[in-house]
């Protein structure tokens, strides 16, 4: 799997101080949506490797990240570039639609 | 060459892939968004026969996939822009462009959920505005949130979140509900859960996220500001076909018009589930809508190479 298992202990060397942008996936075990568009943020983790990093963060098992970040819904996918959000998809979307926006930071 | 293409990887498209590539067939599901469709967000499904305990959809779903995946259909994450139609063959172009032939198309796209349009939705969606309780109801745990709706998956939903949130208003516009009597009661003898009949939405108010809700009275146009959380909409659901709006015969509300057969009116072209015209809409007869058109489509290329 080449998404990295993201928590509050490596939130910060893994998300704000990568070097290069990192896709972040908020979701959840009971979340059915969040289940059904693991696949496709798997496929572009391997698509992207070494040009963009993907974490995947369970709200469940890491609330104070998810209240940090505002998450009211999952899935949300936020864009993280320099220790920053650039930008944040609400929902399931289409993997173009997400390509799209990947482009534009990456 | 494919022999069939299917649109939309919900139960009518997962249980067509299933029968045409148990049947043979070279087969092709396009999902755009989620596998497993609509029923995914359902924390459960209880009258899927087979099942007396209940079950996910999700579970319900993977298994499905599960299913449908050991007889080699053949499955993507492509949204479909179009199809068109040159007799023997079909073309499906996908959103990025990429062309595929195919002897039989499936549409199996079923349906969106509605919005209610109103200000503020937009802007709060994913910050107190959800169409999937059991997506987000643990966000508004000891909140209180306004479910808006009559119908089955308004009051599903509400009493789901009943579990969580410290109040659950059900906001419909008439006054009566649509859903299973079963339901109905269950919703109210639910000490959270109150309803508000006769109003609708008119603003969903908050500054980062929601805080309030402007209803109006239908009759009386009479203003009432609620406090709440979160806002769950379930009121109804659109189907997905205005990609072939011009190819294939819709009904009035822009539903599929099919035979027994599931045949649209275009040879070699069928539709199932959702998406077309039905008394009732469910996982059951979605994957018994994707039995049939997979079928009559095996029996559709037998005969074309007969000819």
């Amino acid at each position: 799997m080449a998404e990295v298992h993201l928590t509050q202990s490596n939130w910060e060397e893994e998300v704000l101080n990568s070097d290069i942008p990192v896709l972040v996936d908020f979701w959840a075990p009971w979340c059915g949506p969040c289940r059904m568009v693991a696949p496709v943020v798997s496929e572009i983790a391997e698509e992207y490797k070494g040009k963009l990093k993907v974490g995947k963060l369970n709200t469940d098992e890491e609330p104070e990240i998810a209240v940090r970040y505002g998450i009211m819904s999952i899935p949300t996918l936020m864009i993280f570039k320099n220790g920053e959000v650039v930008d944040q998809i609400i929902g399931a979307v289409p993997k173009e639609y997400l390509v799209e926006k990947l482009q534009q930071v990456l | 060459m494919y022999d069939v293409i299917i649109i939309g990887g919900g139960p009518a498209g997962l249980t067509a892939g299933l029968y045409a590539a148990r049947g043979g067939l070279k087969t092709l599901i396009c999902e755009e968004k989620v596998f497993g469709g609509q029923i995914v967000m359902s924390y459960e499904v209880d009258n899927y026969p087979g099942f007396p305990k209940g079950i996910s959809g999700m579970d319900l779903m993977d298994n499905f996939i599960k299913q449908a995946e050991k007889f080699g259909v053949e499955m993507n994450y492509d949204g479909v822009k179009s199809i068109e139609d040159e007799g023997k063959t079909k073309i499906v172009t996908l959103s990025n462009g990429t062309k595929l032939t195919t002897k039989t198309v499936i549409i199996a796209a079923g349906a969106s959920p509605n919005k209610l349009n109103c200000p503020g939705e937009k802007k709060f969606t994913g910050k107190g505005v959800s169409y999937c309780a059991t997506c987000d109801g643990a966000f508004f745990k000891g909140k209180k949130v306004a479910v808006v709706g009559g119908g089955d998956s308004a009051i599903e939903e509400a009493l789901y979140l009943a579990n969580l949130a410290s109040k659950v208003y059900i906001i419909h516009r008439r006054d009566q509900l649509r859903a299973v009597k079963i339901l109905q009661d269950r919703a109210f003898s639910n000490k959270k859960i109150e309803f508000i009949f006769n109003h609708v939405v008119k603003e969903i108010q908050g500054d980062k996220f929601v805080n309030g809700i402007l209803i109006e009275n239908v009759q009386t146009k009479e203003l009432t500001r609620l406090e709440v959380d979160g806002v769950f909409i379930y009121v109804g659901i659109t189907p997905n076909t205005k990609f072939v709006e011009d190819l294939i015969k819709l009904d009035e509300n822009g539903y599929i018009i099919v035979n027994d057969k599931m045949e649209t009116n275009i040879p070699g072209i069928y539709a199932a589930g959702d998406i077309r015209v039905t008394p009732l809409r469910q996982v059951l007869t979605a994957a018994a809508d994707g039995a049939i058109a997979a079928s009559c489509a095996q029996i559709y290329i037998e005969t074309q190479i007969n000819t």
